[in-house]
């Protein structure tokens, strides 16, 4: 074995083969900062090259793209909040708030040196875990996949602030919206409203876009300014302290790392709950976690160092199985299919060397892909200073180019617009969108495992050791700080410091109450409504879960409103309108766009806000728009992507040389 | 997304030189009779855009590009390949899509796979695509192999005995995608299966098994090589039947890559009473012969121009021959052979057609054996 890992070395340290990697890593960038694309984007780029290239090289190569897309999304996630892929959806949470105080750099360089200690972690544990990790993944059937997927529902509770009510029933209307399309047992079609688009469920990219990005956008337009509030701090400060960050937390990137390479290896779950749970962690072990959500370093930390390790654990069963842990894995999956090699036990036996390449190629690239990272962090940071209204057209325009690759129809875009609505409101109100979020991420695993774990074992499923280990754990993960807590309430007393944080914040948090609550509660509860009508006729196994999950809206919305009333409730003003408008806006965008064509729409869009809302000169208007169609027309021309064509885009696109 | 995949370039080298030559020695050689492929009228276009409804990187993407390197080497003029990805909606979409806008002109052409022919074949309501527009270019097969845990019996033969007897579980994906004709052939047999359903992957289901949460499974020829094999060595499998595969005249033979297992229709038809006539095993037929006889197609508009396409089939033929091909594609899509041209028409148009009473008696199966409401047009 020793003597197959240093010749693995070997051929990984060859020129050739860090050639190609490099090409690798070039294009698994590109693919993870353009948020949208993603691994098979980058497959689609390799595909021309890994065609009768040696299957070591080829693997290289194509490790070097799989390794570093989790690495790159975090630009997207950081600076605009946008979360690029569904490895970095944690990461916005309290990364685009750093931004907004101004630390991007801190936040970036943290995350990438997280994101490197992690992947290296990650392999170093694969190196030896692949040989034995055969029973371990056959241990986790569906009962065990069930609770974990129950873990990660649980982290609603951490997420959802002051008002847990608030949060399940935000959870609730995510499990709905992933229950839309066929149900996994029956493969009947529940809420789709017979609409083609909708047979197929929402896609993830653009559930993320419209609940976290489109918000953002709006407010800060709204608000005017640079993404970045204050002003005066000195970014080039953020590179030293963003490493600091790492080495006072090294701990956390350890246990994190720990964490993220074990779930990886557990086939069919593991990029969807991952950094949840490792944030739900970080929350949990901070001795002060009053900060998370509005900025707090370990936030970007934790799942930064957890889905690099994931992406290592998740070969496990893909190499051994077959059988992908992750979007990114199942593209790997692909790959190896391409390159004639078929997954099996001969990956650790007769092709025990090509496992190597593909753990070291997979070390190397998350340190070259990382270290490429840092060194443009600082520079792109500089972005958050720049006038929010100048960045603002080219990150709808980015943003709806991003909707638009999830399934390539209109449907996209009119999603985007829906749930963006959704999240305008919820933001303006103040309930928890990473709750909504986790309840459509783990509907999927959360139904169908159930499901299958009580058709496999029946209600012994929940005695199996694995679960009650597990379930050991979540109510360790609940009841640890209510201990914690009380005995620091001891400790105070003796103290006699009170320094609870910031009372009245917390009391609005709880208790206040405002139109769009109102407006919330109405449409949250006749969603509820509606779903049990429309699943009603179908057979028991299909309407199950969604008729728990409308119950669990329903009953939470009551709920609501009961507190609010036995409490008592402070009225509070929660100004939408100008939001709401500005989403309104974005459908006729939409609109437009569909009816022109997306380029000619994207460039007409630049120059006018450019013209109007920013008061930029024409000069400068004429440059960024070029600059927009410039992108757009190259993506389309390297990747062959499509974008909806129309009247004016028939017309012009044309005319344009070398195209 | 869509990559051209280069034509080799030698070989359009070589092609040039030779056309030259010919060119030199046609006033020499007089009236001497030149190949068929280089006299046909018929024009072959510079690019092929071949619509692929599924993702980059899943196995009938791999299958079309595979083919797409070797198929073009026969024709004249090597025309380069385009592959368009449109994933979605089990293939459903980009078909719908390819149906909606692909000309008659011979360069557009879709590739399929069992995920298209099955909602077809059901009517499902979002299909709005019809195979009788279409002429087949070739077809390629896939066999597979239904194995049962050690725990039901040593060999073949007792555990076939203890499935009749004994309830087991199977791991599937959904009662209507490929392993539906799987579940059939477990009901003509009077196996007592209790099918589980939702797994995201045959491999999943593999895993169900190896986990032994499930007795009975069944895999694809190349994931049965890689992965049951070892089960099998060790002990823990038992192979019980392969689904054979299918000649040009609609007879399924043994399978060549397991020619000692005997197939489904061995089984069936040995046991007392029963014929080839029985309707369930007629609808049985279609559904193995338009997922697996012929899983994965290539095919055109109808109206193309007969010359081209015979031209596309010629070349298809001379692929099947061609022992180069068939020794990579062996290694790389499976140990099994092309079916070209009128054959592969005639099976799939008998396949594809699911009379009243067939269809009706599918959905009656589909609710009282898996209470599955078929939501057909």
């Amino acid at each position: 074995m020793i003597d197959t890992l240093l010749s693995s070395i070997g051929h990984v340290f060859t020129l050739t083969h860090l050639l190609f990697m490099m090409i690798g890593i070039f294009v698994g960038l590109l693919v993870g900062i353009i948020p949208g694309l993603g691994g098979i984007a980058g497959m689609a780029l390799l595909l021309p090259f890994l065609y009768g290239l040696d299957p070591g090289y080829a693997l290289g190569m194509l490790m070097g793209m799989v390794a570093v897309i989790p690495t790159g999304d975090t630009f997207a996630s950081v600076l605009m909040g946008i979360p690029g892929s569904s490895a970095s959806q944690a990461t916005v949470l309290d990364g685009f708030p750093l931004a907004k105080k101004g630390q991007a750099a801190r936040a970036l360089t943290s995350a990438f040196l997280s994101s490197l200690c992690g992947g290296v972690i990650g392999a170093i544990i694969l190196t030896g875990f692949i040989l034995v990790a055969r029973p371990l993944v056959l241990a986790f059937s569906s009962a065990e996949l069930f609770v974990l997927t129950l873990l990660g529902l649980t982290m609603v509770a951490v997420l959802s602030g002051k008002n847990l009510f608030k949060g399940t029933a935000a959870c609730g209307l995510g499990l709905l919206v992933g229950a839309i399309g066929a149900a996994p047992a029956t493969g009947e079609y529940r809420m789709n409203l017979d609409i083609d688009y909708l047979y197929d469920g929402v896609p993830l990219i653009v559930l993320g876009l419209g609940i976290f990005a489109l918000p953002e956008i709006v407010e800060l337009l709204l608000g005017r300014g640079s993404i970045a509030k204050n002003g005066n701090t000195d970014l080039g400060k953020g590179w030293s302290a963003g490493i600091k960050d790492v080495v006072k937390n090294k701990w956390l990137v350890a246990r994190c790392a720990g964490i993220g390479s074990l779930i990886g290896t557990i086939p069919g779950l593991a990029g969807s709950v991952v950094d949840w749970i490792t944030y739900g962690f970080a929350v949990k072990t901070a001795k002060d976690p009053s900060q998370f959500g509005k900025g707090d370093i370990r936030g970007v930390i934790a799942p930064e160092s957890a889905n690099n390790a994931c992406a290592c654990g998740a070969m496990v069963p893909t190499l051994l199985f077959g059988v992908p842990g992750s979007g990114t894995a199942a593209v790997f999956l692909g790959g190896l299919l391409l390159l004639g090699l078929e997954p099996g036990v001969s990956m650790i036996t007769t092709n025990l060397d090509m496992t190597y390449t593909i753990i070291w190629s997979l070390a190397l690239a998350n340190i070259l892909g990382a270290g490429l990272c840092l060194m443009l962090a600082r520079p792109v940071a500089q972005l958050t200073r720049v006038p929010f209204a100048i960045l603002a057209p080219a990150i709808t325009v980015l943003i709806l180019f991003a909707a638009y690759q999830a399934s390539r129809s209109l449907g996209d875009w009119a999603a985007l617009g829906m749930i963006g609505m959704i999240g305008v409101l919820f933001k303006s109100a103040g309930w928890s969108r990473p709750a909504f979020l986790i309840g459509f991420v783990l509907a999927p695993g959360a139904e169908n495992y159930f499901y299958q774990s009580m058709q496999f074992h029946g209600a012994e499923a929940f005695l199996r050791p694995g679960v009650l280990i597990i379930l050991g754990l979540i109510l360790l993960a609940f009841f640890l700080p209510v201990i914690r807590k009380a005995i620091m309430r001891r400790r105070q007393t003796h103290e006699v410091v009170e320094t609870a944080p910031s009372p009245e914040e917390d009391v609005l948090e709880s208790r206040g109450f405002g139109g769009v609550d109102f407006l919330l509660l109405l449409m949250m509860g006749a969603a509820a409504l509606w779903a049990l009508y429309d699943v009603k006729d179908l057979m028991p196994l299909g309407k199950a879960f969604p008729t728990l999950a409308a119950f669990i809206t329903l009953l939470s919305v009551i709920a609501v409103v009961f507190n609010g009333w036995r409490r008592g409730m402070i009225r509070v003003k929660q100004p939408a309108f100008k939001a709401v408008g500005a989403v309104l806006g974005f459908f006729v965008l939409i609109g437009v766009s569909a009816l022109l064509g997306f380029v000619s729409t994207a460039v007409l869009f630049c120059l006018g806000f450019q013209l109007t809302i920013a008061r930029k000169s024409p000069l400068f208007a004429g440059l960024f728009a070029l600059g927009v169609a410039v992108f757009l027309l190259g993506m389309q021309a390297a990747m062959n992507l499509h974008y909806p064509t129309g009247l004016l885009d028939d017309v012009v696109l044309p005319m344009i040389p070398f195209l | 997304m869509s990559i051209i995949v280069s034509t080799p370039k030698r070989q359009t080298l070589k092609r040039h030189a030779r056309t030259t030559a010919l060119a030199f020695m046609l006033p020499v050689m007089g009236l001497m009779p030149l190949s068929s492929a280089v006299h046909a009228a018929a024009e072959v276009p510079d690019t092929l855009t071949w619509t692929v409804p599924f993702g980059v990187g899943g196995g009938t993407d791999v299958w079309a590009r595979f083919m797409s390197n070797w198929v073009t080497k026969d024709l004249p003029g090597n025309p380069a390949v385009v592959i368009d990805n449109v994933p979605g909606g089990g293939s459903i979409t980009g078909v719908n899509l390819f149906s909606k806008r692909a000309g008659d002109d011979g360069d557009e052409m879709v590739v399929t796979s069992a995920s298209t022919q099955y909602p077809a074949m059901l009517r499902d309501r979002r299909v709005r695509y019809d195979y009788a527009d279409w002429e087949p270019i070739f077809a390629a097969p896939t066999g597979g192999v239904v194995y049962a845990s050690s725990s039901l019996g040593k060999d073949s033969a007792s555990a076939l005995e203890a499935l009749a007897s004994q309830e087991v579980k199977f791991a599937g994906q959904n009662p209507t995608g490929l392993e539906m004709p799987v579940l059939m052939a477990f009901d003509l047999l009077d196996f007592q299966v209790d099918p589980v359903f939702g797994m995201k992957s045959r491999g999943e289901g593999r895993l169900a098994f190896e986990r032994g949460e499930v007795a009975l499974d069944f895999q694809t020829t190349s994931a049965y090589k890689s992965n049951v094999t070892p089960l099998v060595d060790a002990g823990q499998a038992v192979p019980l039947f392969s689904l054979g595969v299918m000649d040009d005249e609609g007879h399924i033979e043994r399978d060549p890559s397991f020619p000692d297992l005997p197939t489904f229709s061995e089984l069936y038809l040995a046991q007392e009473g029963h014929s080839r006539d029985d309707e369930a095993y007629q609808i049985f037929h279609k559904f193995f012969a338009s997922g697996y006889a012929m899983q994965k197609m290539l095919l055109v508009p109808k109206d193309v121009d007969p010359e081209l396409l015979e031209l596309y089939r010629q070349a298809a033929r001379d692929l099947a021959k061609d022992p180069e091909f068939l020794k990579e594609a062996a290694e790389k899509v499976g140990p099994y052979g092309l079916m070209v041209g009128k054959a592969a028409a005639t099976q799939l148009q008998e396949a594809m057609q699911l009379s009243e009473a067939e269809h009706e008696w599918v959905k009656n199966w589909l609710m009282e054996r898996h209470n599955i409401r078929l939501q057909s047009r």
